[in-house]
């Protein structure tokens, strides 16, 4: 287990005192102290790690937030942002004497506007409900992470999420216009706007993956697009994660960006089939499920492209979807991927590196050796296209040890990934979970200059502490 | 000043930065320097150029990465990306017909954060810097993101040093996404539109499902010098597969068909026209003029223009509206500044004097401000690193 700061005693001590004074900050409805009440804020998409706050408010306006801010600087009171707590890496992991400031109730649409395709939202708007709000109009946000449906877009700007369709769409940041923000002094700040490029400093950019700590988010302004016609998948089966990998490559060689580019191994294949019943097959060793978009003609056009491309390799299976429900089943198994490995195994660790792809198929066979060693299941899922890699460990938390080891393995996967060239997240951020290894990728020098820039945000690190950054000895 | 200080690597650089911080001795730092007009002049006895730090470390065409020393010249990496049928996403502009000549760099462009047309729909420069290594202002080596394509691995540090304008750490060497060469390139024209109109035309197609990848609006008066005869051009760019290009401007003709009749460039006219658009060759700024850019969001830009007109100066339009290029006498910086309203600016060329004296960004709040200034010092603790280049006395 990583181990958190110890709390301050002195907050601990003046708790009732804090209580009572947050009471004043935010409506009533909007404060939480009751201990079985603070039970649900206790832990996020990590659940092995746990810790009931100090207390939880809910505010409703940036000014609210602005207000608990401010008090919290003034007493020292560390203060934890949260959206929907739905961060895989313990992102949103209170502390014993921390303040979580919860968006949920900042769930209003502020603004749309379709000529100039910018959309703005209280932060607590999920990541779904930006897309929802202008679907009517054929427009949609573009980052989906796998937990869109509930994930809100203020914690989306903390992780700078991706999701399946970022290849062609990018990450957050790269669908970012602007943010309000609060600094942990209660300062309001808006960064950006509806424009592009704002002058100066690239605050948005830097905020955009912060985790919290530089300042907490209030409102956004989002890019929104216009959907294309259509869109349609292939599933193409590999024999080989070689001849997989390289299949990958011949098509991103060809000059084809497809809109998605998803690579199963063969655990996955399995636990998705058992799932979904998508029609997987089951010989195979990798599975690629590929997207393009564009009017029937253009789909046709790419998917026989792509199919031309896969055949040298001999694919053991390759199916071009027919239509839209077609489509969707193919993505069904992918989409359903978390569950269908929870399914088969108490429990998991969610694992998120980035290698170089033409690694891929070298990464696999080491996880695999270490799947061996260690004991326990894997299944990998990957972006193949920009080589964002979630090995799923399987393992079971009532077994003694098995979560040690899980968290070992994981471990040991993400210094691989640095090893052949990437990088320790790809998208779900550090959080707790890989604050430790942060040495791994980079240097104490380094390190010491993000924390400075932590420094000239927030000076007595109150914001989001114990993330991101191996505590200084 | 010339950027007479040279180092052969980034050993060197290092070496360089560190003597100065040691001496507190502020250095003009720059690549080729192209960009030096641009902005607030910055004083500086000693200066160091990344030019001499050239070629490639890495070539990814399958991953579609690059790495490139930061003097490697755009043309030179345009050259070898050309290898493998890909391009530089952002599309960097040539500024010689506005600065100067001489040509930019790959850090000159990142550390200035300038991009094309293409950013409209596919992002700025500093979107596509997977990775940068940078010399801070301390003598240290840092290293910010990675060569892989998705990283949220600490703080972002390369947003923060992609348009700091030199002034946060010398960029050494800098990792690029890059994507395939569209096969085709094409184009849509409208003429005769007024600016609102053009820009209601330009909605339409960004907001269309053809996704253009360039548009703009051109007055009359900037028409002429790029596109003569009839009047404003409204232009819109289509990059695809040759059968995409063909199919998508057709709808494009009839979705837009409201606005006029339409005629179309082929591949060699659009590539050369916005090549134009891309260098601010339809802004003919004379030599006396100061140049503006502006960002605003698109529905505003005819109002921006508008008002410059009004006062005298001229400017057209690219993305979809929202950047507006001005030109005109200096006197107008106020007009300028006022029309864009919420939006930002710079200066971008413009007579010494003035640009010591006035604003060339726009200025941030004073708590905002605060931040700025403690991260200056937290990445240039002596402020040595192109001093007052962004702001006065910073």
């Amino acid at each position: 287990m990583i181990a958190q700061p110890a709390p301050k005693a002195d907050v601990m001590a003046r708790r009732d005192e804090i209580v009572a004074a947050l009471a004043r900050l935010v409506p009533p409805t909007g404060l939480i102290h009751d201990p079985l009440r603070l039970k649900p804020y206790e832990t996020d998409g990590l659940p092995a790690y746990r810790q009931t706050p100090l207390a939880v408010v809910l505010p409703e306006t940036t000014e609210q937030v602005a207000a608990v801010l401010k008090y919290c600087s003034q007493l020292g009171i560390r203060v934890i942002p949260r959206g929907a707590g739905t961060s895989l890496s313990g992102g949103a992991l209170p502390m014993a004497d921390s303040v979580v400031v919860g968006l949920m109730r900042m769930n209003h649409i502020l603004d749309i506007d379709y000529a100039d395709r910018a959309a703005t939202v209280q932060a607590g708007v999920t990541n779904i409900g930006i897309t929802q709000a202008v679907a009517g109009q054929g427009f949609f946000y573009a980052p989906d992470p796998s937990s869109q449906l509930a994930c809100m877009i203020g914690g989306n700007i903390g992780m700078n999420s991706g999701g399946a369709h970022c290849l062609k769409y990018g990450v957050t940041v790269n669908n970012l216009l602007g943010l309000r923000i609060v600094t942990i002094d209660g300062d309001i700040i808006d960064l950006g706007g509806a424009h592009l490029d704002a002058a100066g400093y690239d605050w948005l950019g830097l905020m955009t993956g912060s985790e919290g700590m530089l300042a907490m988010v209030t409102e956004v302004t989002v890019r929104i697009l216009r959907a294309p016609e259509g869109a349609r998948a292939m599933l193409v089966a590999f024999d080989a994660n070689e001849t997989a990998g390289r299949a990958v490559d011949a098509i991103i060689g060809s000059g084809i960006i497809p809109v998605a580019l998803e690579y199963m191994d063969r655990p996955a294949i399995h636990a998705c089939e058992a799932f979904a019943h998508a029609g997987y097959p089951l010989d195979a060793e990798a599975l690629l499920i590929i997207e393009v978009e564009g009017s029937t003609a253009e789909q046709d056009d790419l998917l026989a492209r792509i199919a031309a491309l896969c055949e040298p390799f001999a694919p053991i299976s390759l199916r071009v979807s027919q239509s839209v429900e077609e489509s969707l089943a193919i993505w069904k198994g992918r989409k359903g991927a978390f569950g269908a490995v929870g399914r088969i195994s108490p429990d998991y660790l969610c694992m998120d590196g980035t290698i170089p792809t033409g690694q891929l198929p070298f990464v696999l066979r080491r996880i695999n050796e270490m799947s061996d060693d260690y004991g326990l299941k894997v299944a990998n899922i990957f972006h193949a296209g920009d080589g964002n890699l979630h090995p799923l460990i399987m393992f079971d938390a009532n077994l003694d040890g098995d979560f040690t080891r899980a968290e070992k393995f994981g471990a040991d996967i993400l210094r691989l990934c640095v090893e052949v060239g990437g990088c320790l997240t790809g998208e779900h951020g550090v959080g707790v979970e890989k604050r430790d290894l942060m040495p791994v990728q980079f240097t104490p020098t380094e390190l010491d200059q993000q924390r400075s820039i932590k420094s000239a945000f927030d000076p007595a690190w109150l914001l989001n502490p114990g993330k991101v950054f191996p505590i200084a000895a | 000043m010339p950027l007479d200080g040279i180092p052969a690597d980034e050993a060197a650089v290092a070496e360089m930065v560190r003597a100065a911080h040691d001496a507190n001795e502020p250095l003009l730092v720059g690549g080729r320097g192209t960009k030096v007009g641009m902005l607030r002049p910055v004083q500086a006895a000693r200066s160091l150029s990344t030019r001499a730090l050239t070629g490639f470390t890495l070539h990814a065409p399958q991953e579609l990465i690059v790495s490139a020393r930061a003097g490697t010249t755009i043309p030179d990496l345009e050259a070898k990306l050309a290898e493998g049928n890909q391009w530089i996403i952002s599309e960097p502009p040539d500024f010689s017909a506005l600065l100067g000549p001489g040509v930019a760099t790959i850090g000159g462009i990142v550390a200035t954060n300038l991009s094309g047309p293409r950013r409209v729909t596919s992002g700025a420069t500093r979107d596509h810097v997977m990775g940068l290594r940078a010399v801070n202002g301390a003598g240290e080596v840092l290293r910010c993101g990675g060569r892989v394509l998705k990283n949220v691995t600490g703080l972002d540090m390369c947003k923060l040093l992609a348009g700091s304008h030199g002034t946060l750490g010398v960029i050494t060497e800098v990792t690029l996404k890059v994507l395939p060469r569209a096969e085709r390139t094409g184009s849509v024209v409208l003429r005769g539109l007024d600016p609102v109109r053009g820009v209601a035309a330009l909605a339409a197609a960004l907001g269309s499902p053809y996704g253009p990848t360039g548009a703009a609006y051109l007055p009359s008066d900037a028409a002429e010098r790029v596109l003569p005869g009839g009047g404003s051009a409204t232009l819109v760019r289509i990059e695809d597969f040759a059968a995409s290009v063909a199919y998508r401007l057709g709808r494009l003709v009839t979705d837009l068909s409201e606005f006029g009749a339409a005629m179309l460039l082929d591949d060699s006219e659009s590539q050369a026209l916005w090549r134009d658009v891309r260098d601010a060759v339809p802004l003919a700024a004379s030599p006396d003029d100061a140049v503006w850019r502006v960002s605003v969001r698109p529905s505003a830009g005819p109002g921006v223009l508008a008002a410059v007109v009004a006062a005298g100066g001229h400017g057209y339009l690219d993305w979809g509206g929202g950047l507006v290029w001005v030109a005109g006498p200096p006197a107008l910086h106020d007009v300028v500044r006022h029309a864009a309203g919420s939006g930002t600016w710079m200066v971008l060329r413009g007579p010494e004097p003035l640009r010591a004296a006035i604003d060339v960004i726009p200025p941030e709040p004073p708590a905002l401000h605060a931040i700025t200034r403690r991260v200056k010092a937290a990445m240039d603790p002596r402020g040595i690193l192109n001093p007052g280049r962004l702001y006065a006395g910073l």
